[in-house]
């Protein structure tokens, strides 16, 4: 195996940061057990590293990690406010809003915002001709950082319960990430919008399914979708030995590199359900985990030979 | 009456929840509104009559050749979507959020907004009754809408056929497809795992349904793996009057049945895991 520091400072010379995203179509296959586990043996050889929890829906990642609270942030957007004294009800901000977020009547006169659809573009306020619009902040959720160790951080990203979309409070946790070396981005599941705006900021993707039909049908979509958008994958299939072979043969198929396989074992699911980290009971697993990042490092700077 | 199945965390065992309820009854309408990974499809194979188009957004798209590089649309786009690289300006199919402002300010009408127009929904036949289910485009967005039209197609084809009941597959998470899955239906049952994770997400889930006027119901699935865990949910549970209809140990046989494309409750009917299933099911109307 090539010396890894050698890699890095290959793959450093490519792009000054690197950057994994750990994602699956299907949920609950195992992102947050690989991507926890895998920061955890690269902070202990103290690399700079940033683990980022991008599914702020359903933030898990604090379950795994401790650390200091070293930063929070609000992540607000804009929504409108409508002046009725000066609105002239012309309807000129309901036809110019895409979200159909502004409910307009001209006879009897009425406007109302309705701030959950509002996606804060502005362009009501671009509508307005008569200054009739200001806009407030909104909240959306909070991004968390916490100092794991010296050189290593946990970043939270963590949506209000009853928000529409996660994505604002996501790009504002990858972004607060982006001083480390080193970045691993724990996805939302399936292929949509956080999805994407998660896998775009990375150099390379590793999919974590289960080799199930539902685990296959999954796991192509996101393919054919990182496919779209150019980027490096590989796989890593949880929970081996359930299910079937078909799984093995589309990777063979589509020429997909297989990362890892992890059987299942009620000791590896023990161990997650009681918020522990496999890597540090267990020296087999940290060693493959180790070895997993130097995999991951020597196809990116392979790839780009 | 309006099932609905869900559960904050992913890959808690929703849709061989699902099928098992669907599978139970001979008339039933089966929904599945995980339009972002749709699976049910895959164990039941509808025979589908009815495909529609859903346009899920707009993306802008600048024609280069009517484009002057003024740079307005950069000020105005809140997205981050457009950018200037050496006085050319560029927008990131990634970032644009489909607002259309671009295009109503360009002075020299440079940028079009373009349909996104790959996502479908499908409505079709089963053994069992009718199925109606969304497939959303990689990438694209509003999955809450599409979640509503296969919600309202489901009721539209219950009505016509006379079917009572509508089982629905929900999404994971609580964002936006969620809450267009949950709101109106008669009862949700949400189906967790005993792990810290589960747990947690557990929380957010009765969060988000206390403010919905439903009956809930919770089935732990995987309960062996972690009996302390178990218990814990059960006491959050009951300390938030929310029933536990069922305790389902890890059974290699639901991994069995999907490979097989079938439910558990068709593939093994007479296993304990199918009873447990058949059990809990009953709960939901007497809980």
């Amino acid at each position: 195996m090539w010396d890894v520091y050698y890699l890095l400072n290959k793959v450093n010379t490519l792009n000054s940061k690197f950057k994994i995203a750990i994602a699956s179509g299907k949920g609950g296959t195992g992102k947050t057990f690989v991507s926890t586990n895998l920061f955890n043996v690269l902070q202990k050889r103290n690399h700079d590293i940033a683990l980022v929890d991008c599914d702020a829906e359903e933030p898990n990642v604090g379950e795994f990690l401790s650390g200091e609270l070293r930063k929070s942030i609000e992540v607000t957007q804009k929504v409108p406010v409508i002046n009725t004294d000066k609105c002239t009800y012309c309807g000129k901000c309901q036809a110019y809003c895409n979200y159909n977020a502004i409910f307009f009547l001209k006879e009897p006169k009425m406007i109302r915002v309705l701030e959950e659809l509002c996606h804060g573009c502005g362009a009501c306020s671009v509508a307005c001709q008569y200054d009739a619009i200001r806009e407030k902040d909104f909240g959306l959720g909070l991004v968390s950082r916490y100092a794991v160790s010296e050189n290593s951080a946990l970043v939270e990203a963590r949506m209000n319960v009853g928000v529409y979309s996660p994505v604002s409070v996501i790009k504002q946790a990858v972004k607060e990430a982006s001083g480390s070396e080193l970045v691993i981005m724990d996805s939302p599941p399936g292929t949509s919008c956080p999805f994407i705006q998660t896998v775009a900021a990375a150099d390379y993707v590793v999919l974590v399914t289960e080799p199930t039909p539902f685990g296959v049908s999954d796991l192509m979509q996101s393919v054919e979708t990182l496919k779209s958008m150019v980027k490096l994958c590989g796989v890593i299939i949880n929970r081996a030995g359930l299910g079937n072979d078909d799984i093995y043969e589309y990777l063979k198929l589509e020429n997909i590199p297989l990362l890892m396989s992890i059987p299942f074992d009620k000791e590896i699911a023990v161990c997650y359900s009681n918020g522990k980290l496999l890597t540090n009971l267990n020296s087999e697993w940290e060693t493959k985990f180790y070895h997993l990042f130097n995999t991951i490092i020597e196809q990116y700077a392979n790839s780009h030979n | 009456m309006q099932i609905a199945i869900i559960s904050g965390k992913g890959g808690t065992g929703k849709s061989s929840i699902s099928a098992a309820f669907a599978t139970l009854q001979n008339e039933v309408v089966l929904a599945d509104c995980d339009v972002d990974a749709a699976n049910l499809y895959l164990l039941f194979n509808p025979v589908c009559d009815e495909e529609y188009t859903f346009i899920s957004g707009q993306k802008a798209v600048l024609d280069a050749h009517k484009c002057n590089n003024c740079g307005l649309c950069v000020d105005y786009c809140r997205f981050d979507a457009i950018t200037t690289k050496n006085g050319v300006i560029t927008i990131s199919e990634t970032l644009c959020d489909g607002c259309h402002l671009c295009s109503r300010i360009c002075p020299v009408e440079a940028i079009e907004m373009i349909n996104e127009d790959k996502s479908r929904m499908y409505s079709g036949y089963f053994p069992n009754g009718r199925m109606v289910y969304g497939r959303l485009a990689p990438g694209e967005e509003n999955s809450g809408r599409l979640v509503n039209l296969v919600r309202e197609k489901a009721k539209q084809v219950a009505k016509e056929s006379g079917i009572e009941t509508i089982i629905i597959d929900g999404p994971p998470g609580i964002g936006c497809p969620v809450l267009s899955t949950i709101t109106g239906v008669d009862s949700v049952v949400i189906v967790t795992e005993p792990t810290l994770s589960g747990l947690h997400d557990l929380k957010r889930t009765i969060e988000l349904i206390s403010g919905f006027k439903l009956s809930a119901n919770v089935i732990i699935n995987k309960c062996d793996i972690n009996s302390d865990m178990t218990s814990g949910i059960e006491d959050y549970c009951s300390q938030n009057s929310v029933p536990v209809i069922g305790k389902l140990p890890f059974d290699p046989l639901i991994v069995e049945a999907m490979v097989n494309c079938q439910s558990i409750t068709d593939y093994a009917p007479d296993s304990d895991i199918s009873k447990l299933i058949q059990i809990a099911y009953s709960r939901i109307f007497t809980a």
